[in-house]
């Protein structure tokens, strides 16, 4: 079945093929880039990839917020990694792994095994009929029936950025975060002793 | 372009991920082995939602769910990274083997 019906059929298929080898090599290439950084962006290509898989099969509206949900949380974290890089401007060659080769096993198992289903199980041939509607009826969709389901994520995001500005936070809720617990006392009855009161009785 | 091919397509991606959660020290490095499982998953969605669903938008409304787990699954990754760095100055898995203060 080729896809697009406003695409001429080969010209969709030869960007699909480009679209889907390019996002796989770069998906590749994220784990064999010398810099951290060089790896964000490569991971970015990959979802660019994907992005325009999904314009193909037209979903117009998750191709673009994909591309666009990415580009930006790629660009935090090309920050994040220059903040942890061990390796700048990747110079020397950075091969920073540990039990290899049960990651390599388990990443040709995990893709075979989804391969074999997808290539040998059996799914329903209801293609898209109509491509005008898919924005529209996405709308309606999460504004009408399925609205509990995008409240419910819009209040996990919220919860989500609440809690990770309360654990990215230097003021931790037993003293500054960088001095870490302490470990609570053996015996029952004893005082637990937490960091910031330990730093009390040091300096008195 | 068929359903079979994107599927390989999808599990390409997740084995890419699966590999890279798996064999990378950095942690950073491991989230990222995570969303390239999510962006798997979201290409199998939506092929799925494309050849067998007759265009509900129910089929859009998972890959939806599916982004606003990613960007969960980030922005949590990113603090417990920064507050683990602060309490134990660790930026790699090997560095935390002991769940103690």
């Amino acid at each position: 079945m080729t896809i697009g019906t406003d695409h001429a059929p080969l010209f969709a298929d030869v960007l699909f093929w480009m679209l889907a080898v390019g996002s796989v090599l770069a998906g590749w290439r994220v784990f064999r880039a010398d810099s951290m950084v060089r790896a964000a962006y490569w991971l970015l290509a990959s979802f660019a990839g994907t992005a325009g898989i999904l314009l193909l099969l037209h979903a117009r509206f998750l191709g673009l917020i994909l591309l666009l949900m990415m580009a930006g949380e790629m660009t935090i974290m090309a920050a994040f990694m220059v903040m942890f890089m061990m390796n700048p401007a990747g110079l020397n060659p950075m091969n920073m792994v540990h039990q290899h080769r049960t990651a390599i096993i388990a990443g040709v198992g995990a893709f075979l095994g989804l391969a074999a289903v997808g290539v040998f199980g059996e799914f329903p041939a209801r293609p898209l009929l109509d491509a005008s509607q898919v924005t529209a009826d996405l709308g309606v969709e999460l504004l009408g029936d399925s609205m509990m389901v995008f409240e419910t994520a819009g209040v996990a995001l919220l919860a989500t950025m609440i809690g990770s500005i309360a654990l990215a936070a230097h003021r931790g809720r037993f003293g500054p975060a960088d001095e870490g617990s302490e470990p609570p006392a053996l015996v029952p009855e004893a005082e637990t002793v937490r960091p910031g009161d330990s730093r009390d009785e040091e300096q008195s | 372009m068929s359903l079979e091919i994107l599927l390989v397509v999808a599990a390409a991606l997740f084995g890419i991920g699966v590999y890279g959660a798996l064999s990378q020290q950095s942690f950073v490095m491991i989230m990222m082995g995570l969303e390239m499982m999510l962006n798997g998953a979201i290409l199998a969605g939506v092929s799925l939602w494309y050849f067998s669903a007759a265009g509900s938008p129910k089929g859009q409304l998972l890959a939806i769910v599916a982004m606003a787990v990613m960007a969960v699954e980030a922005a949590i990754g990113f603090a417990l990274v920064i507050n683990i760095y602060r309490v134990r100055k660790a930026d790699i898995t090997e560095k935390v083997k002991a769940l103690r203060g």
